[in-house]
């Protein structure tokens, strides 16, 4: 009796050993793919957010910052938007390449590639996270790069801002998920980036301080998820930041606890997918 | 039951009152109760949307069913999706591989999503590439490929996990008839190798060459489910298309054979399977026709497969 309770630990051990064995194999390859749609298409993903970025540096940082002279913290103003600049491009790079991809894959129909595996929901979705994530870091370094052809800046507290870093990409991947859940045509998927992203990364604090706003604009400011990314992250390289880092991490773990379950809710369901 | 014996009692599929009422109220299946045995070559014909897509869609994950069970060697649907999927490689209709990859990396990606190690991957993705003829375009984007070599492309894909069910849903739509020929070589090899297959296509004439049992299914229901050849043998009645030298004008009153004039030198005989050929064509030698070839002038499954449905559509009529 024993040796077959023994018999069957084992087996059930070795059956969880294989199907972990298998989910990592699973995740490595969405992760992949994505990956190497990203690279493949380096001219849409990775150029324009350079770009972008750099015309930025010149004109904020360069041109009109000279006129500011120093901001918080004794930096100068070029010093200052570096780290939202670099979290813009970091949080719109991941919400477009997941929703993008996503998208891509339900309207070509290939995503039943995915369905029709044994994969479980968990994996699929972290592994267009994990691409999403990637591919934000990969822009993040680049935008960060260009920004050190600028100026000069110290990292003042190299954890929290890799940290904060994946957190808030993360959690604006798992935001484009949802949404390219939820599209049914192209254009599902650029109004959320024009109509919400996009305003509230330009008042989320990474042109300005929000203590430079009066009432009721700075408690309005306060509700806006980006603000505390981009000053937790501003934290991290220059030592400042508009709010209390334990809240920001507060809101970023919230929103990604959140948003990881609606997601995977929506995937288990087959929302949008499944009929 | 020894171990062994029991795995060979497993049936392959099998549904068990299988329902699903769509959204929109269309009720597209209405209780499918099948059972594939393992080994077989099983043919699902329908006409279009009589609900074997829906059944496909529940059994590859596509489709959540209202209620029912379907289990595949044994695991359910419902208890197991992982397990179900595992068993079972999916041709499905219509073109779903990304046609910007090429048919290596769909291959080698898709066997990744089953958890095959890429080594493992790299290596059925060029047997099966090579067996079904396309490894030379194996590197290009998929885009750049005809009909035909995508349609092996599905097929190739789906063999990656090598499994113990194929599923394929009108594999061969629109496929040329040499590359029609070679697709089924090698279904069949596979077959033959002990992999299930269960086939719905629209080529009847495949279906009966094919598989060894058959459903049909109609309306959301299945209105015929039995042996290939028991299913033939209840057609009685056959009609021949003859080309024949000699005057049609002068033709002879044959008992049980309906002879029709089509043209000077195509003549329809329909008659009983009892009836033997010997005699029509006996009695039309001596009216000075000779026969110099014949045809069925519909394929056989056809000819049952056209009544079971108008059968069914009365049916459903009668009883709407």
């Amino acid at each position: 009796m024993n040796d077959m309770r023994t018999d069957a630990a084992i087996n059930a051990g070795a059956r969880d050993f294989s199907v972990a064995r298998a989910n990592a194999v699973a995740l490595y390859t969405i992760t992949r793919r994505e990956m190497r749609r990203m690279l493949r298409i380096w001219t849409q993903t990775l150029i324009p957010p350079a770009i972008t970025m750099t015309l930025y540096f010149v004109i904020f940082g360069t041109l009109i910052g000279r006129r500011i002279g120093t901001i918080e913290g004794g930096f100068t103003y070029m010093q200052y938007i570096v780290p939202g600049l670099v979290m813009m491009s970091i949080i719109n790079n991941c919400y477009s390449n997941i929703t993008s991809s996503f998208f891509g894959s339900k309207f070509g129909r290939y995503v039943e590639e995915l369905l029709a595996s044994p994969m479980p929901s968990w994996v699929v979705l972290a592994g267009y996270v994990a691409g999403a994530v990637l591919r934000g870091l990969l822009v993040g370094i680049i935008v960060l790069g260009i920004a050190l052809l600028f100026t000069s800046l110290r990292l003042a507290h190299p954890l929290v801002a890799v940290t904060t870093v994946l957190l808030g990409a993360t959690i604006f991947s798992l935001a484009g998920f949802i949404n390219a859940m939820f599209a049914k045509k192209f254009d599902d998927i650029a109004i959320v980036p024009t109509f919400v992203l996009t305003p509230l990364t330009y008042l989320g604090g990474v042109f300005y301080s929000v203590n430079m706003l009066g009432e009721p604009w700075h408690a309005i400011s306060l509700v806006n998820p980006i603000l505390y990314m981009v000053n937790a992250f501003r934290y991290g390289i220059l030592g400042v930041g508009d709010v209390p880092l334990w809240v920001a991490y507060v809101v970023m773990c919230a929103f990604v606890a959140v948003l990881g379950t609606i997601a995977l809710t929506l995937l288990h369901r087959g929302v949008g997918l499944r009929s | 039951m020894s171990a062994s014996a029991a795995a060979r009692d497993l049936a392959a599929l099998e549904t068990i009152d299988l329902r699903k009422t769509y959204s929109n109220g269309v009720q597209a299946l209405k209780g499918v109760s099948l059972r594939v045995a393992p080994g077989d070559f099983f043919a699902l014909l329908g006409p279009n949307g009589a609900g074997k897509s829906t059944l496909i869609g529940i059994l590859s994950s596509l489709v959540n069913p209202t209620s029912g069970d379907a289990r595949v060697f044994g695991i359910s649907i419902h208890n197991d999706r992982g397990g179900v999927m595992r068993q079972i490689g999916l041709v499905p209709q219509e073109i779903n591989f990304n046609q910007f990859e090429t048919p290596f990396e769909i291959c080698v990606n898709v066997a990744g999503f089953y958890g095959i190690p890429r080594r493992i991957a790299t290596q059925r993705a060029e047997k099966y590439l090579n067996e079904l003829r396309i490894w030379d375009k194996a590197h290009q984007p998929t885009r750049m490929m005809s009909g035909g070599m995508k349609r092996r492309l599905m097929i190739a894909r789906a063999m990656m996990n090598e499994p113990r069910l194929l599923i394929l849903d009108e594999p061969t739509a629109g496929v040329d008839i040499e590359i029609r020929r070679s697709m089924w070589q090698f279904i069949t090899g596979i077959n033959r190798a002990g992999t299930t297959v269960i086939l719905t296509t629209h080529y009847l004439e495949e279906a009966e060459q094919l598989c060894r049992n058959i459903a049909i299914i109609d309306h959301g229901a299945i209105v015929e489910n039995t042996a290939m050849r028991t299913l033939l043998g209840k057609l009685d009645v056959e009609t021949f298309v003859l080309d024949i030298r000699g005057s049609c004008d002068a033709l002879p009153d044959v008992p049980g054979v309906k002879l029709t004039c089509l043209d000077a030198h195509t003549l329809e005989a329909e008659m009983s399977k009892q009836h033997d050929l010997n005699s029509l064509f006996a009695m039309l030698s001596a009216r000075g026709i000779t026969v110099t070839s014949m045809r069925n002038k519909t394929n056989r499954l056809e000819e049952l497969f056209v009544r079971l449905v108008e059968q069914s559509s009365s049916g459903s009529k009668v009883a709407a």
